[in-house]
């Protein structure tokens, strides 16, 4: 059952649950206490001392059902043999009306999994192919592309060459007991295959993930496929979670040495002034603030929009952000973005301005117009554009301004540096007035950049 | 005494708990026990007013120990959780240390003397007499064993979490003057969290992690009927059912299982026999505790009303 065990751990650990050495101690003592009979109680047992947030218990939940519902005939559990029959039944669809009539009399001339298939011995059969699995050693699966691989080397490991020679023997012979070895084989094969998969499901979870992620960071944001957005949003949110674990941390920091005189004195009045409790002057650092301001025309709406998402996910890192948005001109959609779903609130953000062709020095008047206000020395200012203004005025004097303003301005360009300058680009003219100036096209360079930017007040 | 009470099985905890008043999910019990079995802290999260710290609180009322709480808060720091030195008491010893200095040492000729015979007491300084336990010292040092309540650990801060470790994983505590302080008897530790802020893995680890949701309609009637005793059985349907309708709506706070205690007592006081539009309305502030939530489930009250009265004949 120990073994059994190792394995649930390895499962979960693939199904995204961090399962520690410690905790899978506790989870065996804890086992130990409760046992095997009740599964419910079993199932609470593990969500209790493996998962520690919800979203794990979830996932540890579903790992843990698909785990014990798996065809896995054990030696002594007894317990389990009861989900594989209608595993097996569904995929080892060997004819049972042939009866035993031939079983007697071919036993002595066919291999051992011949006879084990003919004689229809269910348990016998997914033992075998459990311990071919552990032969194969199933659980270092990877890859889906593996699947194949896996189901050969576990065929093997049961003896199927000499099933195959039974068969070709057996044509020549006995054609009806070749064509029920035949069918039996296929029959394992399915039964095999499945084995497999739901391996793959259980231990291959987390590298596939794994790489999918890694993919999808380098990929450039703007050139996306529909189908992938979903995925890169859950990536982004994730983004957003190792930010604000990073930086949402210590805000106080004591600052040593320098002794609150006032507080030490009020503490220590009982003691008729003299200093047993020192109090020391602590040092509050700055939420960062953010404006953002955001192209959303054609080329770089993709990108803004998970952008927007990433900043407004951070709000135990950042104090205040308020969002605006721009092409021919310019508004604010902080609200939008607080009251809706992150596809409702692009949406409604589209409808409002988006598509136009961008004209970034209307936008900047409309900014400094109605918003300047909004920027103080502790400010932030990201731009997020391609700085591609259709050869109008770009209006670099209003963006010197914000930069005056601010603590720092950022300009992140989703193009890469080669065309900066190129065509109706004003990337030129703008850095100038810019504190940093970064390429942000993929969701690792936007993890840098945010992180950068955050860092700064830490 | 009575915390030798056995903690034979899960139901033996279920019934325990149901006998203080608590009716616990089986989840719950579970996790109860195996703190026991196993001596591991329990952490518990979950939405407000869902019966965290009344857990703790059953706790130890079924098996007769003291329990002991610490709130926590922003700026905890050890010296009010885990002890402190009665500064007050050491200043007035380095006095009367004073006076009789003399008399202690008077036969020493040298200074050399002096110091050799002053080696020979005992440093009484920093000892347990000038000890001032904090809850988490008084936890440990309980002879007959305790429940400790470490309530709200997401309010404190980061470093009070690592502070805890010491306790939670051996029970036991470090002072640097004294040594090492281990528990007589290991306490039952329950520490709640309202999910603020993410706890630290560290933390997370040393405990069983449970999670407390709002309970099923079933339930819920089994704690309202455990609480309020004085409610009728249709009334208790109507309103659980009617708070479970409540919480599917996307309000600033959901009602939860004490908001629904607190509106058995009112709706008894009110001697309501059933709800209806008028006697829900007036009554909705104790329920809902914003405004906008008010105003936002007011419209819906009579479909509520009729649907919760129709799941009350089925059942």
């Amino acid at each position: 059952m120990r073994e059994n065990l190792h394995r649930f751990f390895r499962a979960a650990r693939g199904a995204g649950v961090r399962v520690s050495p410690a905790e899978s101690i506790d989870a065996m003592r804890a086992v130990a206490q409760v046992g095997f009979n009740d599964r419910d109680i079993l199932r609470d047992t593990f969500l209790l001392t493996l998962a520690k947030t919800q979203d794990e218990k979830r996932a540890l939940g579903e790992c843990f059902d698909l785990f014990f519902s798996q065809p896995e005939p054990q030696q002594e559990s007894a317990e389990q043999s009861r989900t594989d029959d209608n595993k097996e039944s569904g995929a080892n669809p060997s004819a049972d009306e042939h009866g035993d009539n031939a079983g007697g009399a071919a036993n002595e001339n066919v291999g051992p999994l011949a006879q084990m298939l003919l004689s229809q011995d269910r348990s016998a059969i997914s033992t075998a192919i459990a311990n071919a699995s552990g032969a194969a050693s199933l659980p270092d699966i990877r890859y889906f592309t593996q699947r194949g691989i896996f189901q050969t080397r576990i065929l093997d490991a049961m003896g199927i060459q000499r099933l195959r020679d039974d068969i070709d023997e057996q044509t020549t012979r006995n054609p009806a007991l070749a064509e029920r070895l035949q069918e039996a084989l296929n029959g394992l094969r399915g039964t095999v295959r499945d084995a497999v998969s739901q391996a793959l499901l259980l231990y291959g979870r987390e590298e596939a993930e794994n790489l999918r992620n890694e993919i999808l960071r380098n990929a450039p944001l703007a050139r996306i496929e529909p189908r992938q957005v979903e995925q890169m949003r859950a990536l982004i949110r994730q983004i957003a979670r190792r930010l604000r674990e990073r930086y949402s941390k210590p805000r106080k920091r004591q600052r040593r040495g320098h002794l609150d005189v006032r507080r030490t004195l009020r503490r220590n009045a009982a003691w008729g002034g003299v200093p047993f409790l020192t109090a020391w002057k602590r040092k509050h650092r700055d939420r960062p603030k953010i404006v953002a301001l955001c192209d959303v025309s054609g080329s770089v709406a993709r990108v803004s929009d998970f952008f927007l998402l990433l900043i407004h996910s951070l709000h135990e890192v950042v104090d205040d952000v308020r969002s605006f948005a721009f092409s021919g001109h310019l508004i604010e959609v902080s609200d939008i973005l607080e009251s809706n779903s992150p596809e409702e609130a692009m949406k409604e953000i589209m409808s409002k301005v988006g598509f136009g062709s961008s004209d970034y020095g209307n936008s900047f008047a409309d900014f400094e117009d109605n918003w300047m206000s909004a920027i103080t020395p502790q400010t932030t200012v990201i731009v997020l554009g391609d700085a591609r203004s259709n050869n109008l005025d770009p209006r670099a004097d209003i963006l010197r301004r914000i930069g005056e303003r601010s603590k720092r301005l950022v300009w992140l360009n989703p193009e890469g540096r080669m065309v900066w300058g190129f065509g109706d680009s004003e990337m030129p003219r703008y850095a100038t007035f810019c504190t940093v100036v970064r390429q942000c096209a993929t969701a690792q360079q936007l993890e840098r950049a945010v992180s950068d930017i955050v860092a700064t007040y830490q | 005494m009575a915390d030798t009470r056995p903690t034979a099985s899960i139901e033996a905890v279920e019934s325990g708990l149901a006998a203080q008043g608590y009716i616990a999910s089986r989840q719950i019990a579970t996790a109860v026990y195996l703190s026991q079995q196993i001596e591991k802290p329990i952490l518990v999260e979950g939405p407000a007013g869902v019966g965290k710290t009344e857990l703790a609180k059953a706790i130890a009322a079924w098996r007769g120990m003291k329990m002991i709480r610490l709130q926590c808060y922003e700026g905890l720091d050890e010296a009010k959780a885990l002890y402190e030195w009665k500064y007050a008491k050491q200043l007035l010893y380095t006095q009367i240390l004073k006076d009789k200095l003399g008399e202690v040492l008077g036969g020493a000729q040298s200074l050399a003397a002096a110091l050799d015979q002053l080696h020979t007491f005992g440093d009484v300084f920093f000892s347990k007499e000038f000890v001032e336990p904090r809850p988490l010292l008084q936890a440990l040092e309980q002879p007959a064993g305790c429940v400790l309540l470490i309530d709200e650990i997401d309010k404190s801060d980061a470093e009070f979490e690592s502070l805890l470790l010491e306790i939670l994983s051996d029970f036991q505590v470090t002072i640097p003057e004294l040594g090492t302080v281990s528990a007589v008897a290991p306490p039952t530790v329950i520490l709640t969290s309202n999910s603020e802020r993410d706890l630290g893995d560290a933390l997370k680890r040393r405990c069983l992690h449970l999670h407390i949701g709002f309970p099923e309609q079933k339930l819920e009637e089994r704690i309202v009927e455990s609480r309020v005793p004085g409610i009728s059985q249709t009334l208790r349907k109507q309103m659980v059912g009617f708070i479970h309708e409540i919480r599917s709506l996307d309000l600033k706070k959901l009602p939860s299982v004490s908001e629904a205690i607190d509106w058995a007592r009112v709706l008894v006081l009110l001697q309501a026999s059933e709800l209806d539009h008028e006697i829900v309305k007036d009554t909705l502030n104790v329920l809902l505790k914003y405004e906008a939530d008010i105003e936002a489930a007011t419209p819906q009250i009579s479909s509520f009303i009729a649907k919760a009265s129709r799941q009350g004949v089925f059942s």
